[in-house]
């Protein structure tokens, strides 16, 4: 009964794709269809160069079977799958599965797991799958995950899920741009604030020496002008040069998805952006969140909830008025955003919310105490846009967090040009929505929020603990793990059979979606009787962050920074031996 | 010739380090034409200050020029070839010649720069010049952006020379020299392109002033571009 009716809420959302595909084709030139899905244990895959449209510019996309975004694939868990990837482009290039757990050989990483699948040639992928979920595939050579080598991955539970929906859409967010990203690269080497137009003005200025006088305006804006940091640098692309889609669509085309007053709809986000955190909510329905990359946790309602690049997030929302509900992704910049509808008629459209307010980073988001700052006796930032108070009561939540004590393995710290900030007294800010999200009068998920929903007491302790610090640049573009770029890295060294904690230290101003391939990432949210398992977690700027990994993949792994333009840098590769 | 040579060695010195780099860190060039602008004063002075650049994160190679036509075609200009590399967060440090050219005469210097983005937000840049005549120069020069909204950006800007000998064929006294201070608004249709009008006063000072007395200021009108 949930297999068809998956099939089913599947279909109709590829039907749609094809209604709304002819119905724009008079409109602009070519459109693609988005939804096709593709379902079995075998399948072909080509990865191409194809002409798309979709901001009125012809621009050349890279796609998986000619698709933006390429075809949702529908695997069965305990099946084995194979994958047969030819690539038609004059590059060499690879498929990841994003959080697919598999051999090495497999993972599709150009130089660790394989040569990369060179132009005019066919890789045949094959592993069994073992586990179920919503996840996602991405090129893993080059640029190309910019310009279109990306889809879902679903796949359908041995056993029966411990929830119940009548239909089921994938949402997969996306940005994209006419831009060459090599262009987007080069323009960010050259200016790094190219694509940032919410600068700070002297209006800016003026405006808080109206508020606070100008003693204290000057003070408050002391630090980030000596360290030469900006507190709206949230965004390195913004929607000057993107487009953000959703299952490829604009918000002019609109995504649909189609639903019956009452019914339970289970909603499947995916963040298969290259560089955009999106905010995500349907105003009017609360969302109740089932599983975060794949894995289920324990429900939690809430209103909205941040998406960072690579995570997953599966929702059941259940819309009880006869009205088209707006699918909402809102970039962290708040410089565009993606939508659908969610809508009992295909005609009817949902109307775009008024995005929120520009985010300002905070003392916080640079790592500092706030207990320690001076602020001339005013807390106030521009926007209210302050940490949730209560700061006592949270060193208590997070205490156990701090006090645990394991075997530190030293890695190498290399001080220098690499990085252009420190966080002084970085914090587990698990209950931190972020910035942007804070006090927004809507309940908005956490990472505090997530617990597994299966006991992890059994788990083991860790044997030992490496702390990583996230450090950059921004002014000069250049992004590292621990002042060393990967260029200039070591392996990390993981030993078969270990469970080892990995703590974060964001010493940058960005938040970073933290990537480790081949093994899960079980995150310390507070509880640990229900670490939540992750394969990607972000770690705010100038935050703490720990999770645990069991070491049972041998082989090379990558581990980076899932932002395109962070990760040539921001990486190292894992060997476990 | 000498330059030619040494050049080249700083460029393979550059094509050396593309052998470590990976993609990280790709080869890039930047054309930036900062000013180019007519002054509103009796000779309608032609104004330009440019600056090139080739290499990757660490090391570059860099083309500086400023100079001025006037409009019966004296020339002055200012043109530098250094070896950059960065040595802090926001910082780099240089190495080459400047080239200066007059009308009648010119002038090569050996030069050591340091060249970043100071506290607050400014741009600057401090140049030491010596050449075959033992001369020492000091050039140094501060530029701050403020942006009335994202797209329409006031530049002040300062620039003081300095030199421990007098040199009459380049209009060259020792001590302080030259003071030159700007105002620029541009407005960027898109970053890559601004036009801008804008204030600039010049004032030579001691030996300097009596070769070439100038107290001047004038409005001018300009563009500036890169990519």
């Amino acid at each position: 009964m949930l297999r068809r009716t998956f099939v089913k809420g599947i279909a109709a959302t590829s039907l749609m794709g094809f209604a709304t595909t002819d119905a724009m084709a008079n409109a602009k030139s070519k459109q693609i269809n988005n939804n096709n899905i593709l379902t079995g244990n075998e399948f072909f895959l080509d990865i191409d160069y194809t002409p798309v449209n979709i901001t009125g510019k012809n621009a050349v996309a890279t796609t998986v079977n000619g698709q933006l975004s390429g075809p949702t694939l529908v695997w069965n868990e305990g099946e084995t799958i194979t994958l047969h990837v030819t690539n038609h482009l004059k590059k060499t290039s690879s498929i990841h599965w994003h959080g697919i757990v598999l051999p090495t050989g497999m993972d599709g990483v150009p130089g660790l797991s394989f040569d990369g699948i060179a132009p005019g040639e066919t890789f045949t992928y094959t592993f069994k799958v073992q586990q179920h979920g919503t996840y996602w595939y991405h090129s893993h050579a080059g640029f190309q995950e910019q310009t279109g080598v990306y889809g879902t991955i679903v796949i359908k539970p041995k056993k029966k899920e411990p929830f119940k929906y009548d239909k089921d859409y994938v949402v997969q967010l996306s940005d994209w741009s006419d831009e060459k990203p090599t262009t987007i690269y080069k323009k960010l080497k050259q200016m790094s604030g190219y694509y940032n137009f919410s600068q700070r003005t002297v209006g800016t200025f003026l405006d808080e020496v109206k508020e606070k006088g100008l003693s204290s305006a000057f003070s408050d804006r002391k630090m980030w002008n000596q360290m030469r940091m900006s507190d709206r640098d949230i965004s390195d692309v913004t929607g000057y040069t993107y487009t953000y889609l959703m299952n490829g669509k604009n918000p002019v085309t609109q995504f649909k998805a189609l639903f019956k007053k009452g019914e339970k709809i289970r909603l499947r986000f995916v963040n298969a952006s290259a560089m955009t955190f999106f905010d995500v909510r349907i105003p009017g329905l609360n969302m109740t969140i089932i599983a975060a990359d794949g894995h289920h946790v324990k429900p939690v309602s809430i209103a909205e909830f941040r998406i960072g690049v690579a995570e997953t997030y599966d929702v059941i929302v259940q819309p009880t008025d006869n009205k088209a509900y707006a699918i909402f992704a809102q970039s962290i910049d708040r410089s565009g955003y993606a939508m659908g509808s969610l809508t009992p008629n295909a005609s009817m459209l949902a109307k775009a919310p008024r995005m929120d307010p520009l985010p300002v980073l905070t003392h916080t988001d640079m790592g500092m105490d706030m207990s320690e700052v001076d602020h001339g006796g005013d807390m106030k930032c521009a926007s209210g846009m302050m940490m949730p108070s209560k700061k006592s009561m949270k060193k208590d939540k997070y205490a156990d967090m701090e006090s645990q004590k394991y075997p530190i393995t030293q890695l190498p710290m290399k001080p220098g040009l690499q990085i252009d900030m420190v966080a002084m007294s970085p914090k587990y800010r698990l209950d931190d929505p972020g910035v942007g999200l804070r006090n927004n009068g809507r309940k908005v998920l956490t990472y505090a929020d997530l617990k597994n929903r299966y006991s992890t007491r059994k788990d083991k302790k860790p044997d030992r603990e490496i702390i990583l610090h996230l450090t950059g640049n921004m002014e000069r573009y250049m992004w590292s793990i621990n002042g060393i770029k990967y260029a200039d890295a070591e392996p990390l060294e993981f030993y078969y059979g270990e469970r080892i904690r990995i703590t974060f230290i964001n010493d940058t101003m960005m938040n970073h979606p933290m990537h480790l391939h081949g093994m899960w990432s079980d995150l310390e949210t507070g509880d640990d009787n229900h670490l939540v398992r992750k394969h990607t977690v972000i770690v705010q700027p100038g935050a703490k962050i720990s999770y645990r990994v069991t070491v049972d993949a041998k082989g090379r792994w990558a581990y980076h920074c899932h932002m395109l333009y962070h990760m040539a840098g921001m990486f190292r590769e894992v060997v476990v031996a | 010739m000498k330059k030619i040579v040494l050049s080249l060695i700083m460029i393979i010195g550059l094509v050396q380090t593309a052998h470590a780099s990976m993609e990280d860190d790709p080869l890039v060039t930047m054309f930036l034409m900062d000013k180019f602008e007519i002054l509103d004063n009796n000779e309608n002075t032609r104004v330009w200050e440019g600056s090139f650049w080739i290499g990757y994160d660490i090391n570059k190679l860099y083309i500086y020029s400023q100079g001025e036509a006037l409009s019966d075609g004296l020339e002055t200009s200012q043109n530098e070839l250094v070896y950059s590399r960065a040595i802090a967060a926001f910082w780099d440090a240089q190495i080459g010649f400047t080239y200066d050219k007059n009308a009648d005469a010119s002038q090569t210097w050996g030069e050591i720069a340091i060249s970043g983005l100071a506290p607050y937000y400014f741009e600057t840049r401090a140049a030491l010049l010596i050449n075959g005549e033992g001369n020492v120069g000091l050039r140094l020069d501060a530029e701050y952006e403020a942006l009335f909204t994202q797209k329409l950006i006031l530049t002040p800007s300062l620039e003081a020379d300095f030199y421990t000998k007098d040199d009459p064929d380049m209009n060259l006294g020792s001590g302080l020299s030259i003071i030159e201070a700007g105002l620029r608004i541009r407005y960027e249709f898109i970053r890559e392109f601004a036009p801008y009008i804008g204030v600039t006063w010049e004032k030579t000072f001691g030996n300097t002033r009596n070769y070439n007395p100038i107290d001047e200021t004038s409005l001018m009108v300009g563009v500036r571009f890169w990519f």
